[in-house]
């Protein structure tokens, strides 16, 4: 595989790659160095790519391991995620009051479900992707990726819905 | 679009039961600005999920891995080192063969030195030899 080849079969995904990665790391350096790690890898493994039905399947595969990779060797080395220390940089503080009242809320209740649900909930309701798709990536059945994404759902509804009652109330 | 249609939906959402047609529907819905009061903070939900996959990665994406760089980058400095001790190394033996000389060349001078003070003594001791052949007689060989 040429690397116009290569380039023009695996770049129209790297957004995906990288928002997956954003939405399990948080920080977007993190993401972006995963993103960087995962391309240079499927570079080095072109020869294999051909062996694949969906390129893309198999990059998101590889995304979900390298991330789940970087916060178990980040737990292991009680290097913890904080929340705080990964605010957008470039946000003004109107926009910054604007966006907690409501978008970063339900960021924060996504961030706030554990990582196989955070996984789904992107995949499915960001990036759009079929369940058969998401099975496939995740190398699960597809009726426990709908379990398990219903589950996602109406916790964040849940959540909603309280915040939602107490802001009325 | 009706609002018992849309509530259906949402209750197929919350089992994972719709389809991503369906969930286009609900997403144009919420993101539309006539929403029905009662379903307002759905509104966030799928304005959230819009929003979120226009993110973008900016970077460039490089092929060729810094690791490498950092791989030749050992090499060059190991070299360096080698090279800078075996100069060092050399360096240190040209000094030490100074010393050396210095050293054993002081030693010579002490030498010579004292070489000469002994040729004195002798030369007087050769004085001393002809007096006493000029008062004995030398017996035949």
């Amino acid at each position: 595989m040429k690397q116009s080849e290569f380039l023009k079969t695996v770049m129209p995904f790297k957004d995906k790659v990288f928002r997956v990665a954003k939405r399990l790391l948080v920080s977007t350096e993190e993401a972006e160095d995963a993103t960087q790690e995962l391309y240079f890898k499927l570079w080095k493994n072109k020869g294999k790519l051909k062996n694949y039905k969906s390129i893309e399947a198999f990059a998101m595969t590889m995304t979900k391991n390298y991330c789940f990779d970087r916060l178990k060797s980040k737990q292991a080395s009680n290097l913890k995620l904080v929340h705080s220390n990964y605010k957008e940089k470039d946000t003004s503080l109107d926009r910054r009051v604007e966006l907690n009242d409501s978008v970063s809320k339900v960021h924060e209740l996504i961030e706030n479900l554990p990582e196989q649900q955070k996984l789904i909930i992107q995949l499915r309701d960001v990036e759009e992707y079929e369940f058969d798709e998401i099975a496939k990536m995740l190398n699960l059945k597809p009726t426990a990726i709908r379990v398990t994404l219903s589950r996602a759902r109406k916790t964040i509804r849940e959540q909603l819905l309280k915040q939602h009652n107490y802001g009325v109330s | 679009m009706e609002l018992a249609n849309i509530e259906k939906l949402l209750e197929k959402y919350q089992n994972a039961e719709t389809s991503i047609t369906e969930e286009k529907e609900l997403k144009n819905y919420f993101t539309s600005d006539n929403v029905a009061p009662h379903l307002v903070e759905y509104q966030v939900l799928f304005g959230y999920f819009s929003t979120s996959k226009n993110e973008r990665f900016t970077k460039t994406i490089q092929l060729n891995s810094q690791k490498r760089n950092w791989k030749w980058l050992s090499v060059a400095a190991s070299v360096v080192l080698l090279v800078s001790v075996y100069t060092g190394y050399e360096n240190n033996q040209k000094r030490e063969a100074e010393r050396i000389y210095q050293e054993t060349k002081v030693a010579f001078d002490m030498l010579s030195n004292n070489l000469n003070k002994g040729t004195v003594a002798i030369a007087q001791l050769q004085h001393f030899e002809n007096t006493k052949n000029k008062i004995f007689k030398q017996p035949k060989k």
